[in-house]
């Protein structure tokens, strides 16, 4: 394996590389911040800046209606719906209860470290190489592949999606009496 | 336009300026259109007609004490009101203010607008929370369930604007629509609508949402200060009430330039192609169209009184969804029929 020469900072790969690696701290830091975080609603910070993060990547690899997609999904329905999980249950700010079990505990840090191991051998090791173009990942592409190769997944999506809405309803008029 | 670190910076620099300005100057305008409206003559007293207000205002709240009370969550207290301010400033972006003043005309367009509004909604969550205060917190509350209830039928009211335009592209979208002001997605009765009788409504809908999507009287249910003292920043001072006072009026003109864009034409002169005045050609058309609907933005705010936050969650899901879904189905049957 021979070692890509790394591209000068002012030039565009160079940038290019530079905001690669701010995503990458952006999506780590929000990770850390929600898996530490003493309080719930931090922890709901982190996940927002780690999806914001993960949105700068989908940017960054040129496929643009995904990175808006992230944000308006996860970040403006999921993230809000969280927020108000948080907000109905536990009025209090419930702190971080501390580890009690084995699992949680020291297991769960070295089932950690040998996954984190595992990939990085397996990242290391493998011969990288790019796999052909298959779309331009333009709104266009996506839309034709959605009703024509992926049609079943789609109309299966829009199903669980309706019964979601109907579930929804029934459990709020359920309610009301 | 090469994407170079100067252009990039200028940009940018251009963006904040032109926030800031209209930040400043609308509540100008705001304090002078109610007092037109309340028959009284608003800020006068500094400067010629009040002119001199703004940075007056500016000063003074720059220089008032940042005060951060005891019993805040503070990392999130000061998070918000940059969270308010970015995503505002953001989607400046991506709107055309004419056929080559465009920062970045990315394909996705309205959906960047609308995933950046999305987070806007979040600041004010993440406001009301980290305030620790009941009257901010059932504000952002309203505030969010506000939002996220005026997104959906101003949503599906701009795709059906997509469907008719065949593009997410806001600079395509206003392509589609030169020619004169007959040619505008108001009208009902072009070809390029599919004959639609239904647009004018959706062009209300639309309006209706951006004036909900903004948080401003009638439905300004987030800061009722006769029953929430000011809402979501009732603990903010100084710059950080300050920063989400400008994300509010840069919201007002992101939801003024979505409907200048997609029902009024955008750039596009009201009576063909004037080549002779090379500024009214394009970007004064479009400054000039976002200005009358922001008027009309204040005309409704000191006419209409607040409604209940009952009310205005019953006109979004029982009146405004329905009919846009309807007018959406419409649309796409008559596009296919023309």
């Amino acid at each position: 394996m021979t070692p890509v020469p790394s591209p000068e900072l002012f030039s565009a790969d160079g940038m290019a590389g530079l905001i690669f690696l701010i995503m990458i701290g952006v999506t780590l830091a929000g990770g850390f911040i929600a898996a530490t975080a003493e309080r719930l609603v931090r922890a709901l910070s982190g996940i927002v800046i780690c999806f914001t993060g993960v949105a700068g990547f989908y940017y960054f690899l040129n496929s643009p209606f995904m990175a808006m997609m992230q944000i308006l999904i996860y970040v403006g329905a999921i993230c809000v719906t969280i927020s108000f999980a948080i907000m109905l249950a536990a009025p209090e700010q419930q702190l971080k209860s501390s580890p009690s079990n084995l699992l949680s505990g020291p297991l769960g840090f070295m089932i950690a470290a040998l996954i984190f191991g595992g990939m990085s051998a397996l990242a290391l090791t493998t011969e990288w190489q790019a796999s052909p173009k298959t779309a331009s990942g333009s709104v266009r592409e996506i839309g034709i592949h959605l009703l024509t190769t992926y049609s079943m997944i789609f109309e299966l999506i829009s199903i669980v999606l309706l019964i979601a809405i109907i579930g929804a309803i029934v459990i709020a008029r359920g309610g009301r009496n | 336009m090469s994407l170079t670190l100067f252009n990039v910076i200028l940009a940018v620099f251009i963006a904040i300026c032109f926030v800031g300005a209209n930040a400043a100057y609308l509540v100008w305008c705001e304090r002078k259109g109610a007092g037109l409206f309340q028959r009284r003559p608003g800020p006068m007293e500094n400067g010629p007609w009040g002119l001199l207000q703004p940075p007056v205002d500016g000063v003074k709240l720059m220089t008032k004490q940042l005060l951060i009370p005891g019993g805040v969550d503070k990392a999130i207290f000061m998070v918000a009101p940059v969270l308010a301010m970015f995503p505002a400033l953001i989607s400046f972006v991506t709107i055309p203010f004419s056929d080559n003043i465009v920062a970045h005309p990315i394909d996705v367009g309205v959906l960047m607008i609308f995933a950046f509004a999305a987070l806007g909604g979040m600041s004010l969550l993440v406001a009301g929370w980290g305030s620790r205060n009941k009257y901010s917190m059932i504000s952002s509350v309203r505030a969010v369930s506000q939002t996220v209830a005026y997104e959906i039928p101003l949503m599906i009211t701009t795709i059906t604007i997509v469907m008719i335009s065949g593009s997410l592209n806001l600079s395509d979208i206003v392509q589609t629509q030169l020619g004169g002001f007959w040619s505008w997605n108001i009208w009902p009765l072009q070809k390029q609508v599919g004959f639609n009788l239904l647009m004018p409504v959706s062009f209300l809908i639309l309006f209706v949402c951006s004036v909900a999507e903004t948080n401003r009287a009638p439905f300004d249910l987030g800061e009722a200060e006769s029953e929430l003292v000011a809402g979501f920043h009732t603990e903010y001072s100084s710059m950080g009430f300050g920063l989400f006072f400008m994300g509010e009026y840069a919201n007002i003109v992101i939801g003024a330039c979505l409907t200048v864009i997609l029902f009024l034409g955008g750039w596009a002169c009201p009576v063909g192609d004037l080549g002779f005045f090379p500024f009214t050609h394009h970007v004064g058309w479009f400054l000039l169209k976002i200005y009358l609907i922001i008027f009309v933005f204040i005309w409704i705010r000191w006419t209409f009184p607040r409604t209940t936050i009952y009310g205005l969650l019953n006109l979004s899901w029982k009146y405004l969804i329905p009919i846009s879904l309807f007018n959406l189905l419409l649309t796409a049957g008559l596009l296919k029929v023309f």
